[in-house]
């Protein structure tokens, strides 16, 4: 950060609780908070962005629109990005898009979503503001942001099968709670880093905004520079943390010792392990979210779908993370294997996730979820119920009709 | 700044959703969102509300979301500050930049629901007149407190403009 501050301002050496101002390398706003942001910028009577082709706007969290009142707002947009010649893209989850096509190490990546923290899975500075922190960048290409304490978390060993990243990230979030991470930058370290993938680290990175952290980083390693060569991108500058490096705290996951989690409806830091929530009956299977909706999590909620039917009572959705991810799953064969087991495969949204379309709950409805939240009201009725799990966990609840552990379909 | 006022109380990680929920995004007129905040979680609120009133709270408060839509329907519904043990990172960005006062205090759950607090934002003290308590509170850094003074990020831009 102090290297990038430096771009910005006179900042030297940072330090925790200073307040600095960054110059972004992309700024990303997508349909719930985008109208609001170009209304902002509106009435700031801003007639130029600062850099168009640095700010993207992302149709994603109702996509298509499901009603006349979305399509208005998209139509909004689309009509703000002729204006001003900034960046349009329809139907991918914006993190995910931003992952396949834009983030490199060392980039400053604001978004108008939370979950922008995504981007720290290859090591670039990435975190969520609402609409007015995203006109401001719109017009200046420059925010103040205050320099987070940091926080290690240290991955030993190895997952046993049926086991995952989402479990890994959701154990975490059940260990320090919903606030445990307010404010600071979590650092993902440890030999077992180098096990897990790009997209393994994205789901990690994304979920860990569930407590509350501004950033969420792994360092650049072989895989991060193997990731950026195959997609031919060049890395801005790889950010290592110096061997006097301070931790305001330090946590030791071992891979090996963890079971499949679950997180029981309401908070998303009432985490379980499966074994004590099977059984509990679920109307609705969802698997997708820019959480857990990329190629490794369809591939594994394909594989345990297959030979098997989705349950009488209970739907399974599956929404992939991005147009890419989609094709890959049409193309590879995973999209029939999940209508072959009853399953409904749907376009790249936000969707459900955020109950605008494509697996609403109604009332009293209880559905375990891969998306990260699992607020009251979050995917329809107040009295809906969510259980949050693996994409894994998900499918294998799907075939049963009740929360399952997935280790006995792998 | 101080401000004071008639204390609703509620717990830890009051989530985005329960302020206002999703699917209320869509209406964009602050005023017919502000119908629907804290529907889910406390439905007496949006009609017992009274200009002026203060919201008190645990840890965490407006966890989640970056929707700015949060703090925009609580100062519409006239609430004139947010205390809380903590606020979410997102929350407490979106709340200065629209303009809505807020103030961390340790000392949160010696405020009971009905009781007057007021808050000076200056000095960083909270006191509760109902019960005649005096609690030490954050203090902000100078240009935050500026802009909440102006009213909002857009305002302070606005002045500096000179469009005001």
């Amino acid at each position: 950060m102090s290297v990038r501050a430096a771009e910005g301002g006179k900042h030297n050496v940072l330090h925790p609780g200073d307040i600095v101002v960054l110059p972004v390398d992309l700024a990303m706003a997508q349909d719930s908070t985008g109208p609001l942001a170009i209304k902002v910028i509106r009435e700031m009577g801003i007639q130029k962005l600062w850099d168009p082709s640095r700010v993207h706007l992302v149709i994603d969290h109702t996509y298509p629109a499901a009603d006349e009142k979305v399509a208005n707002l998209h139509n909004l947009i689309r009509e703000f990005v002729r204006e001003m010649g900034c960046r349009l893209v329809e139907g991918s989850i914006s993190h995910q898009h931003l992952l396949e096509s834009h983030v490199v190490p060392g980039m400053i990546l604001f978004g108008a979503d939370s979950h922008t923290c995504q981007g720290g899975a290859v090591g670039a500075f990435a975190t969520g503001v609402g609409s007015s922190d995203m006109a401001a960048i719109w017009a200046t290409g420059k925010i103040w942001a205050r320099v987070p304490e940091s926080v290690k978390v240290n991955l030993t060993g190895k997952l046993e099968k049926g086991v995952f990243a989402r479990d890994i990230v959701s154990h975490f979030i059940g260990r320090v709670g919903e606030d445990g991470g307010n404010y600071r930058s979590i650092e993902w370290k440890g030999p077992a880093v180098k096990t897990l993938s790009i997209s393994s680290r994205a789901c990690i990175s994304n979920n860990s905004m569930e407590c509350g952290c501004k950033l969420s980083v792994f360092e650049v390693d072989e895989a991060t520079r193997d990731y950026f060569k195959k997609v031919n991108r060049k890395p801005l500058m790889e950010v290592h943390a110096g061997p006097k490096a301070n931790y305001v705290k330090e946590y030791t996951i071992e891979l090996d010792e963890l079971q499949p989690q679950v997180a029981e409806p309401g908070h998303v830091d009432q985490v379980k392990t499966v074994d004590e929530m099977e059984g509990q009956h679920v109307d609705q299977a969802f698997i997708g979210s820019s959480t857990n909706g990329r190629i490794e999590d369809l591939a594994i909620s394909a594989q345990i779908l297959k030979g098997h039917h989705v349950k009488a009572g209970t739907r399974c959705i599956v929404t992939p993370a991005s147009r890419l991810v989609f094709e890959e799953a049409i193309t590879t064969g995973l999209a029939e294997t999940f209508l072959e087991a009853g399953a409904v495969f749907t376009n790249a949204t936000c969707g459900a996730c955020v109950g605008t379309h494509l697996g609403v709950l109604g009332e009293n409805e209880i559905c375990i979820s891969s998306s990260p939240r699992n607020y009251v009201g979050r995917m329809g009725a107040s009295s809906a119920q969510i259980y949050l799990a693996s994409p894994a966990t998900a499918a294998a609840s799907a075939i049963e009709g009740k929360i399952t552990d997935p280790r006995k379909y792998l | 700044m101080r401000l004071s006022g008639r204390a609703w109380v509620f717990g830890d990680n009051v989530d985005t959703d329960q302020i206002i929920s999703g699917k209320y995004l869509t209406l964009r007129d602050p005023d017919e969102m502000a119908k629907h905040v804290f529907e889910a979680a406390r439905p007496e609120f949006p009609s017992g509300v009274r200009k002026g009133d203060v919201i008190v709270a645990g840890k965490n408060f407006g966890s989640g979301s970056s929707r700015e839509e949060a703090p925009v329907v609580i100062k519409r519904v006239g609430i004139s500050i947010a205390i809380a043990r903590s606020f979410a990172r997102l929350f407490f960005r979106n709340a200065i930049n629209i303009g809505l006062p807020v103030l961390e205090c340790k000392n949160y759950a010696r405020i009971v629901e009905g009781d007057i607090v007021e808050a000076d934002l200056e000095a960083g003290i909270l006191k509760n007149m109902t019960r005649g308590d005096t609690f030490p509170a954050s203090k902000m850094p100078k240009f935050l407190l500026n802009m909440l003074e102006t009213g909002g990020a857009l305002e302070a831009y606005r002045r500096r403009h000179g469009e005001s």
